[in-house]
This record gives C-alpha cells, sequence and structure tokens, in this order.
C-alpha cells in the first residue's frame, strides 16, 4: 500500500465518524494543516526524481481534490443538520391569530351609489348635486307644483323658517332646475342625494337617498324613457329579463307620468327580482312637463324629455337583502360591518356591479 | 276613495269580474291600493236562535240563553233583554267581535258567576239605529241561522289612490266614466226624476264682494215641512258598504250625493238660520262650533265662512257649525250646493287643520257645473225620504264657468310618446272621457268637461290617450351606450376616494342624518351660528349640524354603549354654515376611539394616539392626490380639539388653503357626552379646499432618473429649545441641499435626565446621496458639518456630545 492509499483510508475511516464540526475542523487540520498529512506530501514533491514525480504529483492532487471535496460534502451535511436542529425549536403554533387589524366598510348606500353611476354612465349621464337647503321656489313652484296644490301635502316638509321660504329638499327634483338654468340642452344627469320628510316610523326615515334622472334633448320620447329604465333595471338587478310594468300616476313636474312597477317573486323568504307574479313599485317617471321646462329657461316647443325618480335606500334593500330601513342611519358598528362593502369592491362594468 | 263593486255597477254596465276591474283600473291610473272584506270583524255577528232562555241563577233581570248558529253545539250567553226568549232568532256576536256602538272587543266573561260565550245584540249596538230596547228580532227563514248578518248587505272595500289631479274621480260616477272609456263597460245615463218646486225660497243668499271671496257660486234650495228621520235600508247599507256612520236621512243624503257623483252639499236647520245667509270674508277673532265639535277661533281674515246676520255657521266647503246642524226633529232646511276655490278651501284648512271629505273634494277641484245637478239629486231623494215642499233652486254667484277649449295637434302624440295614434282613435278615448272633439284633418278642436280642472293644455290629452290607450303599448328605445362628458366631476371624485381612502383604514362608513342634536351640536361648533329646524321631527334633532362630528360622536356613544369601545367611524357630508341654499359644505370626518392591539396575545395593547389619527388624515389626503411635502402642518386648533394634541393641515404654508383639523376630541366634550371610552381622536378633511390641479398627475410627474452611486447615511442628536417644533427642524435640514438630502428621519426625541429642564434631545437620521458620484469621507464630513453648523444657527441647537 502507498503512502497515499494509506492516507486515504485513514481518512475514510475518520471522516465517517464525524459528528460535529468541530471533529471535521480537526480532521481538516490533521490533512491540510500546516503539518497535515495531505501538505506534508506536498513537501516531498521535490525530492522526489523527476520521473517519480509527475505520475505522485498527480495522484497527490487527486486525492486531496477528493478528502476536501468530502470535507466540504460533510461541512454541507453538518450544517444542515446544525439548521434542522435549530428550525425544530422555532416551531411557532401558526393557528395563533393575527395581529389585531380593523376591517373598514362602505355603506350600502353609497356603494349602490357607485352601481348606479357606474350604470348610468355608461350610456353617459353625467352626475350634478344641489343643496340640501332649497327655496320653496325651486323644490315646488318651478316644478308645476304652486302654493295651493295639494300635491305640496303628499310632501311633508321641514322648514326653516316660518314663512315657509325656505326648506330642506323633498326630493332631488329642484336640480332638475338648478341644472337646466345654469347650462343649455342637451341635459343628461343623474342627480344622487339625501332627502328630506318629516316623517318617522318602521318604513320611514325623516332623510333617505334619492337618484333623479333628466334627459332632454330635441326628440326624446317616452320610448326613450322605458329604454333607459328597462337598461337600468336589468343592468342594477344584474338579470336577463325583467317583467317592467308602467303604470299611469300623477306628478306635477311631468306629464304624462307613470310609477313603474317590477315582478319579483319570493322563493325560499328570499326575493327574486325580474319573474314572478307580484308587483313591486320601485321608481316614478314621466316627461318633464312643459311648465317646468318654461320655468327653467327651455324652451318646450324645441326640448323635451323625460325625468324619474327612484328610491336609493330601496334599491339597496331589495338587492341587497336589507329588512330595516331606519338601520341605515343607525351606525350600529355590526350593522356597518355585515352589510357594509370593502373599500376595495368598486363597482365596476368589466368586472361586474357587485361580488 | 273607497268603492264597492255593486255601487259601481249602478254606473257601469258591466259583465266584467273583479279582478278585471281592479287590474284595469290600475292600468289607467286608478291605483288599487287594497281590496278588503268590509268590516273584517262584522263577520263575528251571526244569525243565530235563541233555543232556551232561562232566568239566570243570581240576578232577576238576566238570562242565560242557549244560543245556536248553525252547528251541533249551542253557546250559553247571558242577556238582559227583556225580550230573549225561546225560539227568537237574533243576532250573536261571537268573543273577538268589535261591538260598533261602544268599539271594544268583546270577551268571555263571568256575568254574575255564569260564564258568558259572546253577546246577543240590540240594533243601538251595531249601530243599525237608536233603538236599545231589547236584542234585534230578525224575521228570516232557518237556513239562514249561521250565516253572517253583514256579509250579505256588504260587498268588498276597494280602495283606490286617487291622484290629486283627478278630482272627478273622487265620486263613484267619475270612476265608472274613466272605466267605460277602456271599453270594460259602458257607462249608464242618470235618470233625471221631475220634482215639484212649489214652495217659497224664504232665505235671502248672498255672497259678499271681499277681496278674497273663497266662494264663487252658492247654489241653495228651502225645503219645508219634512220629517227627517232614519234613512231607509238601501240608504243606510250604501253608507255602510263604504264604512261610513248613517246619521240622519238629509245628512246621509248628503253624503251619498257627495260619494256618488263627487258633489259635497251641505243641509242647514233654515229654523236656526238668523234671516238670511252671506257668505263672506272671516273678521280676526270670529269663533263658531263645528260638527266635530271643536271649537275654531279665526285668527285670521280672508277665510271664506257661511254666516248669517248673527254668527257664522260654518266654513265654506269644510265644514259646518252645530248651531244649524240638522237633527231629527228638524223641520225646514235650506240644502246647499256651492262652488269655492281650491285656493281658498286649502289655506284656510291648513291654518285651520282641518281635514273633511269635502274639503279633500274642494280643494282638487269641484265640477263648477255640478251645482244645480247636485240639488236636484238631494232634493229629490230629501221629497221621498222624508216628505215636504221644495223651492225652486236660486244660485247666487257666477254659474257660467269658461269652456275651455284645446286645438291639438295628433303629431304632437307621436313626438311624445314615441308611437302613433290616428284621429280616429284619439276622438274615440276622448269622447269616451266626455271631451267633445271637433275633427280638422291633423287636428282635434277638444272641448274639456268642467269636471276636469287638469286638463289645460297637449300634453294633458296626451297623457289621457296614452293612460287609455295603455302605457304597455310603447315601444321601449334602447339607449346608447356613449359617453360625451366625464360622468363624475373633480369633487365628486374626491369625494368617492375619500371615501374608499378611509374605509381601506380600518373605519367604517357612516350616514347619519343631516339634522343633528343641538346640544351636541353645540359642543363642537362654538362661536358658529345655528341653523334651526323650523319643524323638527323631534327635539333632539333641532338643528342642521355644523359640525360632521355631531352625529358621529352621538353614534359613537351608541356603539361604545354596546360595548365596542375600539371604533373607527367616518362620514362624508354636508355641514351648514347658515341657512341659505349652498351654505354648506362637504366635509369627511372620522371618530377613532379606544385602544390600538387591545386583547392581543403578540401586540402590545396601548391607546389611539395622535399619531394615529395623524397618519390617517395624512395618507388620506396624499390619496386623494396631493403630495406629502405639499401638506403644511401647524398646531393650529380650533375649540373641540385637545389644544395640546391636534393640529391643522394647510397647503404648502401657514396661509394656504385649510385642508384639515386633526387631533384629540377636547374632554371636556367627551365629558359631557359622557363616553365610557373617553380616548377619542378625530379629523376633519374640507374637500372643497382641495384644489383641482391644471393637469394630470401622469402630466406633471418628473422622469425617473434614479441615482447610481452609493447612498450614506449620518445620524445627528441634536439638544435643542423644547417648544421648538421637529417639523421645522427637519424642514430646515432638508433645504440644505435638496440634491444631496434624500431623506430625513426623526427616530427619537429625549426629555429627562442629561438634558437641561428647557430643551430636548433629538435624533435624526439624514440619507445622502448624489447624482454624480459615490460621496467619499471628506464630501459627507462637509455636508454634516454644513447640517450642523445650519441647525444652530437657524435654531441655536447644539450637537449632543
Amino acid at each position: 500500500m502507498s503512502d497515499l492509499d494509506k492516507i486515504n483510508s485513514i481518512f475514510n475511516a475518520k471522516i465517517d465518524s464525524v459528528k460535529t464540526k468541530e471533529d471535521l475542523q480537526n480532521i481538516k487540520t490533521e490533512f491540510f494543516g500546516k503539518n497535515g498529512q495531505i501538505t506534508r506530501q506536498f513537501k516531498t514533491l521535490g525530492s522526489l526524481d523527476p520521473a517519480n514525480r509527475k505520475e505522485f504529483a498527480s495522484n497527490l492532487n487527486k486525492i486531496k481534490d477528493d478528502l476536501a471535496n468530502q470535507i466540504d460534502q460533510k461541512d454541507l451535511e453538518l450544517s444542515n443538520i446544525e439548521i434542522n436542529e435549530k428550525l425544530k425549536n422555532e416551531k411557532v403554533d401558526v393557528t395563533l391569530p393575527i395581529r389585531p387589524y380593523q376591517q373598514g366598510k362602505i355603506h350600502p348606500v353609497s356603494q349602490v351609489i357607485d352601481e348606479i353611476s357606474s350604470i348610468f354612465s355608461e350610456i353617459g349621464f353625467s352626475v350634478a348635486e344641489g343643496p340640501d337647503v332649497e327655496t320653496e321656489y325651486n323644490n315646488f313652484t318651478a316644478l308645476n307644483t304652486p302654493e295651493d296644490h295639494p300635491a305640496r301635502d303628499m310632501h311633508d316638509t321641514f322648514y326653516l323658517e316660518k314663512n315657509k321660504k325656505l326648506l330642506l329638499r323633498t326630493h332631488t327634483s329642484p336640480v332638475q332646475i338648478r341644472t337646466m338654468l345654469s347650462g343649455k340642452p342637451p341635459f343628461k344627469i343623474i342627480v344622487p342625494g339625501r332627502t328630506y320628510r318629516c316623517d318617522s316610523d318602521q318604513t320611514h326615515a325623516p332623510m333617505f337617498h334619492q337618484l333623479e334622472g333628466l334627459h332632454i334633448d330635441k326628440d326624446i320620447s317616452m320610448g326613450h324613457l322605458k329604454g333607459c329604465l328597462d337598461y337600468f333595471i336589468k343592468e342594477f338587478f344584474e338579470v336577463k329579463n325583467v317583467k317592467m310594468r308602467f303604470r299611469p300616476s300623477h306628478f306635477p313636474f311631468t306629464e304624462p307620468s307613470a310609477e313603474v312597477d317590477i315582478g319579483y317573486k319570493i322563493v325560499n323568504e328570499k326575493i327574486i327580482i325580474g319573474d314572478g307574479d307580484k308587483w313591486l313599485e320601485i321608481l316614478g317617471c314621466g316627461m318633464v312637463h312643459p311648465n317646468v321646462l318654461k320655468n327653467a329657461k327651455v324652451d318646450p316647443k324645441k326640448y323635451q324629455g323625460f325625468a324619474f325618480g327612484m328610491g336609493i335606500d330601496r334599491l339597496a334593500m331589495l338587492k341587497y337583502g336589507i329588512n330595516d330601513l331606519r338601520a341605515f342611519f343607525e351606525t350600529d358598528y355590526r350593522w356597518l360591518s355585515h352589510f357594509g362593502f370593502d373599500p376595495l369592491d368598486v363597482p365596476t362594468n368589466y368586472r361586474g356591479l357587485s361580488k | 276613495m273607497i268603492i264597492t263593486l255593486p255601487w259601481l255597477k249602478e254606473h257601469l254596465k258591466t259583465n266584467a269580474n273583479e279582478k278585471e276591474i281592479i287590474e284595469k283600473l290600475t292600468n289607467i291610473g286608478l291605483e288599487v291600493e287594497s281590496v278588503k272584506e268590509n268590516l273584517d270583524e262584522l263577520g263575528k255577528f251571526k244569525i243565530a236562535k235563541i233555543i232556551k232562555a232561562e232566568k239566570h241563577p243570581n240576578a232577576d233581570k238576566l238570562k242565560v240563553c242557549d244560543v245556536n248558529i248553525g252547528g251541533k253545539e249551542n253557546f250559553k250567553v247571558v242577556c238582559g233583554a227583556p225580550n230573549a226568549r225561546d225560539g227568537l232568532i237574533t243576532i250573536y256576536a261571537q268573543p273577538g267581535a268589535i261591538i260598533p256602538k261602544t268599539k271594544f272587543e268583546l270577551k268571555i266573561a263571568k256575568i254574575r258567576g255564569v260564564e258568558s260565550i259572546g253577546m246577543l245584540c240590540s240594533e243601538s249596538e251595531l249601530n243599525l239605529s237608536k233603538e236599545s230596547d231589547g236584542i234585534i228580532e230578525l224575521k228570516v227563514k232557518e237556513k239562514e241561522i249561521g250565516k253572517s248578518y253583514f256579509k250579505s248587505k256588504t260587498a268588498k272595500i276597494i280602495d283606490i289612490a286617487v291622484t290629486p289631479n283627478r278630482p272627478d274621480c273622487l265620486g263613484i260616477r267619475g270612476i265608472a266614466r274613466d272605466l267605460s272609456s277602456t271599453g270594460i263597460g259602458k257607462l249608464t245615463s242618470l235618470k233625471k226624476k221631475k220634482i215639484t218646486q212649489s214652495s217659497k225660497h224664504k232665505i235671502k243668499v248672498s255672497i259678499a264682494k271681499d277681496k278674497h271671496q273663497g266662494c264663487l257660486a252658492f247654489g241653495s234650495c228651502y225645503i219645508k215641512n219634512i220629517e227627517n228621520k232614519e234613512s231607509p235600508e238601501w240608504l243606510k247599507n250604501k253608507l255602510l258598504s263604504l264604512g261610513l256612520k248613517p246619521i240622519s236621512a238629509v245628512v246621509d243624503i248628503t253624503n251619498y250625493v257627495m260619494f256618488d257623483l263627487n258633489r259635497p252639499l251641505h243641509a242647514y236647520d233654515a229654523n236656526k238660520i238668523d234671516k238670511e245667509i252671506i257668505v263672506r270674508d272671516s273678521k280676526e277673532g270670529e269663533e263658531f262650533e263645528a260638527l266635530d265639535n271643536k271649537k275654531y277661533k279665526l285668527k285670521k281674515k280672508g277665510m271664506c265662512v257661511i254666516a248669517d246676520k248673527s254668527s257664522i255657521l260654518g266654513l265654506g266647503g269644510i265644514i259646518g257649525g252645530t248651531k244649524t246642524s240638522t237633527e231629527f226633529d228638524t223641520k225646514n232646511i235650506l240644502l246647499e250646493s256651492a262652488y269655492f276655490l281650491p285656493s281658498s278651501i286649502r289655506k284656510t284648512s291648513r291654518e285651520l287643520i282641518i281635514d273633511t271629505d269635502a274639503k279633500y273634494r274642494f280643494e282638487r277641484g269641484i265640477d263648477p257645473k255640478s251645482i244645480t245637478e247636485g240639488l236636484e239629486v238631494a232634493t229629490e231623494l230629501i221629497l221621498s225620504i222624508c216628505g215636504g215642499q221644495a223651492s225652486k233652486f236660486i244660485i247666487t254667484g257666477k254659474n257660467s264657468p269658461k269652456q275651455k277649449i284645446i286645438k291639438f295637434n295628433i303629431n304632437n302624440f307621436e313626438n311624445l310618446i314615441g308611437i302613433p295614434i290616428s284621429i280616429n282613435e284619439a276622438q274615440k278615448i276622448l269622447a269616451s272621457l266626455g271631451f267633445n272633439c271637433k275633427k280638422g284633418k291633423k287636428d282635434l278642436k277638444v272641448e274639456i268637461p268642467s269636471w276636469r280642472p287638469d286638463v289645460n293644455q297637449d300634453v294633458d290629452l296626451i297623457e289621457e290617450l296614452i293612460r287609455i290607450k295603455g302605457f304597455n303599448n310603447i315601444k321601449l328605445v334602447s339607449p346608447e351606450r356613449k359617453r360625451e362628458n366625464e360622468t363624475l366631476n373633480f369633487k365628486q371624485k374626491l369625494f368617492h376616494l375619500s371615501q374608499r381612502s378611509l374605509a381601506s383604514k380600518g373605519y367604517l362608513e357612516a350616514v347619519t342624518w343631516s339634522f343633528t342634536d343641538s346640544e351636541i351640536d353645540k359642543q363642537f361648533s362654538k362661536g358658529e351660528k345655528e341653523v334651526t329646524i323650523f319643524n323638527p321631527i323631534s327635539s333632539d334633532l333641532d338643528v342642521l349640524r355644523r359640525s360632521i362630528f355631531s352625529n358621529l360622536a352621538i353614534y359613537l356613544k351608541k356603539n361604545q354603549d354596546r360595548g365596542y369601545e375600539d371604533v373607527s367611524l367616518f362620514e362624508i357630508g354636508p355641514v351648514f354654515f347658515g341657512k341659505n341654499p349652498g351654505e354648506q359644505q362637504i366635509v369627511v370626518g372620522a371618530l377613532k376611539s379606544g385602544k390600538v392591539g387591545r386583547k392581543s396575545w403578540i401586540e402590545k395593547e396601548r391607546a389611539v394616539d395622535v399619531f394615529d389619527i395623524k397618519s390617517d388624515v395624512i395618507k388620506t389626503l396624499i390619496e386623494l392626490g396631493l403630495l406629502e411635502q405639499d401638506l403644511f402642518i401647524s398646531d393650529n386648533t380650533k375649540q373641540c380639539y385637545h389644544p395640546g394634541r391636534s393640529g391643522s393641515i394647510t397647503l404648502k404654508s401657514e396661509k394656504g388653503p385649510h385642508l384639515a383639523f386633526f387631533g384629540e376630541i377636547h374632554p371636556a366634550i367627551t365629558k359631557k357626552i359622557d363616553f365610557k371610552e373617553p380616548n377619542i381622536y378625530g379629523f376633519e378633511i374640507f374637500l372643497k379646499n382641495i384644489p383641482e390641479p391644471n393637469k394630470k398627475i401622469r402630466q406633471t410627474k418628473k422622469s425617473f432618473q434614479p441615482s447610481d452611486f452609493q447612498k450614506s447615511q449620518r445620524d445627528f442628536a441634536f439638544v435643542i429649545d423644547k417648544i421648538f417644533k421637529i417639523g421645522l427642524l427637519e424642514k430646515i435640514i432638508k433645504e440644505i441641499d435638496p440634491l444631496i438630502i434624500q431623506e430625513v428621519i426623526t427616530f427619537d426625541v429625549y426629555e429627562g435626565e442629561n438634558i437641561p429642564k428647557d430643551k430636548k434631545s433629538v435624533a435624526i437620521n439624514v440619507t445622502l446621496q448624489s447624482k454624480n458620484k459615490t460621496l467619499n469621507e471628506e464630501d459627507l464630513d462637509q455636508i454634516s458639518k454644513r447640517i450642523i453648523d445650519t441647525v444652530k444657527a437657524k435654531t441655536g441647537a447644539t450637537i449632543r456630545s
């Protein structure tokens, strides 16, 4: 057995019994240290005769590489054992709760306003607004509801003064007047907003939300009104077909006027919109009365169009199965968390209105 | 307006059934709100037979009757009527029935120790008459026993929501006319019976020439020698069928004519009239007692009153007075059929808060031509029921209203509705509604009937036509998917963004009333003018809110009281600074209470603090499009915040547009409102002060030029005056060399040991990086020296050794 073979077999015996990095370091020193067995062999190279030197050197290098490799290998092995050993002690219970956080929510009324705006945006309506405090003129008189008109009784109005000249708007319709007075036709707007009536019980709140729509142009007919609402209702309730009924009614500011009912049925105590043999009244609409156009300085001989109004809160209740209107405004932490919407849940047409 | 089918069918000849009629009514705009069995509880009144009547064991005047209502079982009923006897057929009220006279619900009760199941009824108890001596004696066949007594006589009540433009449909005939135009039946013609008008009209009537005279015409008939009595069965049943109470023949007849023909009438006891009738304006302070047994003091002039020589007899068209009310012993009457102006009726009734069937009709507009017809029908009925002799009718005032005529261009129909109508069809529909039409080539000359005050122009006729033709015939035109204008303007986008922004920071969005409790609002809005509501719904919702915090605070407290103490709420909505339209602004308001990390196994629990709220408000403003370096923070604050733990944010400089307040809610307020968890912070953002940028962000963004050279960091510890604002210190450092100094972060503030009492130590980390080279030690030393020197010069701070 040559010296090299001896070294090799000694090494092999030793490396197998290595348990720690310290053992490994000792072996490293024993073979590769200043006086290590391999190092010593290298030192003999110079004294060899040239004929043998080449072969010996070649063998020595081979063995050196081999042993070094084995040491690296062992080192890696030991490192892995060491890490695994360490990680064993680092195990945590991942079922423990996360850091406390508060989940914010968007109010159903806001969400539904966003949905509605998105729907009407597609067909070219812009959002308009007006003040909550209105003049008696804008809220009633300009809308063809003069002082002695009995329709005023249907609006339980909050007044700011005894002379009843200033009031909290009872509907969003005065924004029709403001919009038309401040611009030139055509007009194509929706007006979501707060409205007020001094009426409060289980199904009425002194404040609620209305959506007004107004489309005035040269040739807008009741057929357009029907088409617009048919489109809106299908989009809003996210159904392909909807049974819809126009019923003659009366609003001083439109003529002809109609109330719109949609078909529904109750399945497993849940309301299904669009189909069924029951009717649900959801909005009022009509062709804008020529007197209103005149009051808003629009020539009724040249322009005509439609207007509609609906209860936003009620639409939200229908779509999202909310029973109690009063709860909308009671700011109960639990209710808001339950019915509220995730802030990232922004209604869009391409993604779909609701999750 | 309530009707019954049998009554309707007196005016409409039709084979249609109830369902068809109801559907038609709704389709032509006479929305049927409900169809109900008339007086449900009356079904509990059965025709019954007394099998056996025995003396009550404990009472002399009472009997115990075995009553049979058709079944095998008999009921024991205690009865005090002297006529209760074996074999008598009478009316039995079951337990649960509501006795019409007393309105009490009948219960099973022990009477003198004997249990009585139900009751046997007298006529007076059922409001059939005033007869109260004994129980009703019916002469009906045995097979009727067990049937409901009332049901055979009453039809279902159909309740129709008549819109305010249709006074003509406040009479059953008007409804029949509308229905007839749909082709469902034929309007019957009214039969006129001839009446003898032989006696003299003994009461002079005059209408005073007052400035605001509310009465245009006053028709009357004097009828003498009548015998007022209970109405005959048919008339009583008619009124009962609508749920009305029969009173006496004269009163019942006037009511009947009102509901049948929409012609309100009034009957005066002529003997109680002092000489003559004067229709005039009220005088201030006049008083009278009305038929509702209330005394009214007329505070104002301008109310239309019917008076005699000495006093007021009634409010014209609204309510009569007790002075001249007809009684059973009334012998001579004056029958009134008048026309009052809707506006006058409305004004008076609103002022005095009176609502009557007559007022309801007059304020909507009665057919001015119905004066004579009303007198005719009522006089004929009175003569036939009560006897007596009638005078000629005298109509005082103007009784010839102007005939309205519309020249109607038939093409206007298609222009507005979208589908055509032929001139023949239009004429047919209008004629069936009572409009006389003369046909031209393209137009119709339409005479508007006097009972249609709502029809004044083309559109009104178009409405009539499409209403009858059917809205379902309108073809819908699908909307074009085209957008020419932006959907939201800048402010609306801000509104929308702030909602999403705050909700994403853990706040729940609230929507609360625009009005609030003045007591709470005062706390948050000291020094600002209050905007009160004249007629608030309750005393704790009496003002328009001046602060967005008022309602949020009220509801935050409610949530805390329910046991939720760590709550973050926000609302975006109007607050008001004046009572005129537009004196309002949209404010984003948020409140955050309690603790962070409450009951957490991992986080250290701590109270919410001003830097939590500051962080939320600043992040929100950045999300709304503002640049962080443009947000100028100062400790200018307002009264509702803790003076030391609050601040405000303005744009670019202290004098820039005011963007927000933030801070701890003033402890005096949280104490006053009595919060369970008084650690409350809030902020307000004033959206209107956020300027609309001229350019979109993408247009103003600089090109991206990162430095390729090494960045370095240096820490400095300054000892500086305690009151010196660190925000300013950071700003001073940043401005020394903005090209090199990339970031300045304060990472420690220390006061206490080793630091002079009026000083604090501030540790600041500065990031240095050049775009041109890697800064070497020499460069870094140089800039550090500049930082130290500048800070020293500008603030007096020393570097901490």
